[in-house]
């Protein structure tokens, strides 16, 4: 098994697919990770 | 429902998102504290009471991966991620009714047993999938999808505390509440469930390795093993000392320097929990990866053995140094996290891919054993020296030398696992074929002859 299913590299419709799943996962992730930074600098500030 | 097969073109990068879909939603498990105040104070509840459909999740989340892992592995992973989705979002749904009609036995079934079985189906449905598609990068793919667990808690957290302040903290806002996550987490796994795809049996490249090669060996021989057992040895005791640090991490901190010239403050204990959270979750992917370049076995020599030594350095600095307590706690908890990502892919080393997700599901059980054993040290420990009239450092000698022997303990087995004996093998035509494996096991179960 290489990077892909097919020796080709994913079709555009389907790197729009990666696209949009990534984001779907990562922008609550990022939420998550901003919350956490700014409870962590109470360690340095509070 | 039969596994998906991918089609032509489909790219291994989008089942990442698929089990971080499933991942991220039921690691809200870890956040279920929030909801706890609230609870007690609207259904007049005891601590230990509102604990309850935590503690029951998490029974669930062992027994159901324990005892579902095959049933997930003929089915497939869409079907485990639809089960997960349905129970998991289903408990939140009968914990609303249950919120909402003051019927708290509700919630505690809801959210605990459904819920729980949700947790269990959905933390093993994503493994054996990704360890089949990326058969080069185990660890880094198992540790995104682990990593996701624990970013579920940071996600939920502030989630669910800033819906119960607009809701309101009384049993119909927590119902409200509850609502709202029962429908946004089915709605957020449901992209897990139509992503997924079990990669093709037939290898389309030469240059890659094969999915099959190496040892397969079912589950039911696995656990037949001592290799099975050594892991699980291994997985409980770097739990055991992970958990050591993350239960008490807020008081501990705030006693270790009580007597010292720069006291911790509630509201600094607080970030260094939050750090902790970092670290855990960093480990789970960093770490993970790196076990990827450097071996299973040597990674596990570095979470036991430098673990070890992190402990070591905690007791013997006392309140001398501040950054080197923060320091040693979060490589502990970024090695507690990596030893839970790297799992998976040690498992796919010494058993195979064929039923690794099974294996991995059965091997959760020391998950669910370090859950009650940390606590339970450290905090018998910490009471028994308080009442002996110790403070500061000296509250926790015997809980760090504790950790230090476990991980000890855990060392040593590590260093016992071998690589399994051909006996065990499945013979090399049956393991693809999903439809074989009842027959397969219906074969182990006859009395071995060496």
């Amino acid at each position: 098994m290489t990077g892909e299913s097919s020796p080709s590299p994913p079709e555009p419709s389907r790197r729009a697919l990666i696209a949009f799943s990534w984001v779907w996962v990562g922008l609550p992730l990022a939420y998550g990770l901003y919350e956490l930074v700014r409870k962590a600098t109470q360690l340095f500030t509070g | 429902m039969s596994p998906p097969v991918a089609p032509p073109g489909w790219s291994r990068w989008l089942v990442p998102p698929a089990a971080l879909a499933v991942h991220l939603s039921i690691g809200q498990a870890y956040a279920w504290s929030v909801f706890k105040p609230p609870l007690e104070s609207a259904l007049d509840l005891s601590g230990t009471q509102s604990a309850l459909p935590f503690q029951l999740g998490i029974v669930m989340l062992g027994l159901s991966a324990a005892f579902g892992g095959t049933l997930v592995e003929r089915r497939g992973p869409r079907w485990a991620m639809t089960v997960a989705l349905i129970c998991f979002s289903s408990g939140f749904l009968l914990s609303a009714l249950g919120a909402a009609t003051e019927q708290y036995w509700l919630i505690v079934f809801g959210y605990g047993f459904v819920g729980g079985i949700g947790l269990g189906i959905g933390y093993i449905s994503p493994v054996s999938t990704l360890i089949k598609w990326f058969p080069d990068r185990p660890g880094m793919a198992t540790g995104i999808a682990i990593m996701g667990f624990g970013g579920g808690a940071l996600i939920a957290s502030p989630w669910s505390a800033q819906m119960l302040e607009s809701f309101g903290a009384d049993n119909v806002g927590i119902a409200y509440a509850f609502l709202v996550h029962g429908l946004t987490y089915a709605l957020f796994m449901s992209l897990g469930v139509l992503l997924v795809r079990v990669p093709p049996s037939v290898r389309p490249a030469a240059d890659a390795p094969a999915v099959t090669a190496g040892p397969q060996v079912s589950a039911r021989s696995a656990v037949r093993t001592p290799q099975f057992w050594l892991l699980w040895i291994v997985l409980c005791m770097n739990v055991t000392a992970g958990i050591g640090i993350l239960e008490k991490a807020a008081p501990m901190i705030t006693d270790f320097f009580a007597d010292s010239s720069a006291p911790v403050s509630a509201t600094a204990a607080a970030g260094f929990v939050a750090l902790l959270s970092a670290a855990n979750m960093a480990g789970r992917i960093g770490w993970s990866t790196t076990s990827d370049l450097i071996g299973r076995k040597n990674i596990y020599r570095v979470y036991l053995g430098v673990g070890a030594l992190m402990y070591a350095l905690i007791w013997s600095l006392g309140d001398s140094s501040k950054p080197l307590f923060v320091l040693a706690a979060l490589v502990i908890l970024s090695f507690y996290g990596g030893g839970f990502a790297t799992v998976p892919a040690y498992l796919k080393d010494l058993f195979g891919t064929y039923q690794v997700g099974a294996i991995h599901g059965r091997l959760l059980t020391a998950w669910s054993t370090a859950g009650v054993l940390g606590p339970l040290i450290v905090n018998w420990v910490a009471d028994r020296q308080e009442e002996a009239g110790k403070h500061g450092p000296s509250l926790y000698g015997v809980s760090l030398v504790v950790m230090i022997g476990l991980l000890a303990v855990g060392f040593v087995a590590n260093e016992l696992v071998r690589p399994v004996h051909p006996r065990h093998h499945e013979p090399a035509a049956e393991t693809p074929a999903a439809t074989s494996k009842e027959a397969a096991d219906d074969r182990r179960e006859q009395p071995e002859s060496a």
